[in-house]
């Protein structure tokens, strides 16, 4: 499933400054996994030991993957994925 | 250097003490590149907490939209420190995601003297990396 890629500010060192990426995939591990293949590390900065990280937030279209099926939610062709890093601290 | 009104400034302190003991937090927008802080955009605190603060995650993804088709940015990122000093704590420094932005502290710790106004400091947090900045107040 060919879908678009929003990436934060953040992130855009790993895709040389592009905001907008594709990815293809039939969830959202396979698509991380995808991306991963055309720029590496930053599977790093949305994953850890295998899981979501807390505080990088990650949307399909309009929703948190975490109220939907989170490495496991499946994805369509032209879905929008929305990757923003919480904004947070003590 | 941060830039900004004494309305803004004003207007974070005056959340910042509306909130306590829980930390307040939000954003300045501002046109994307300008460097300008002009909208206050004050948000909830999902943590309500004394100690800690998050942006909830729908209200983040609306927020995010919304300055994008204003093309807008975050300009300014302010959080509130209710018992310590207005500088930022190794958990600021770990989660800070916004290059770009200056991240301004107040604190509304109590033991502060009267007269003068809460502690009120700005940052920029990039790479781990903390530098403090002056503040230059550049209209009413």
């Amino acid at each position: 499933m060919s879908v678009q890629v929003e990436v934060p500010t953040v992130l855009r060192t790993f895709t040389a400054g592009e905001r907008s990426i594709v990815g293809d995939g039939q969830d959202l591990q396979g698509l991380i996994a995808d991306l991963e293949t055309r720029y590496p590390g930053l599977s790093e900065r949305i994953l850890e030991d295998g899981k979501l990280r807390k505080f990088v937030n990650v949307y399909l279209n309009d929703e948190d993957v975490r109220f939907l099926d989170g490495l496991g939610t499946p994805l369509a062709d032209a879905d929008v994925v929305t990757i923003l890093p919480a904004v947070a601290g003590g | 250097m941060l830039r900004i009104s004494q309305t803004l400034v004003n207007q974070i302190v005056a959340h910042a003490v509306t909130d306590h003991p829980d930390e307040a937090c939000g954003v300045i927008a501002g046109p994307t590149g300008s460097d300008e802080p002009q909208r206050f955009i004050p948000m909830l605190n999902a943590a309500r907490s004394p100690t800690f603060y998050e942006f909830d995650s729908m209200d983040l993804l609306r927020l995010y939209r919304q300055m994008d088709a204003a093309g807008e940015e975050a300009i300014v990122i302010y959080h509130s420190h209710t018992a310590t000093e207005a500088r930022p704590s190794q958990t600021d420094i770990a989660y800070a995601s916004e290059p770009n932005a200056h991240y301004v502290l107040v604190s509304t710790r109590p033991d502060q003297s009267e007269a003068p106004p809460l502690e009120f400091r700005s940052f920029r947090i990039v790479d781990g990396e903390v530098d403090e900045e002056q503040i230059e107040i550049i209209a009413p």
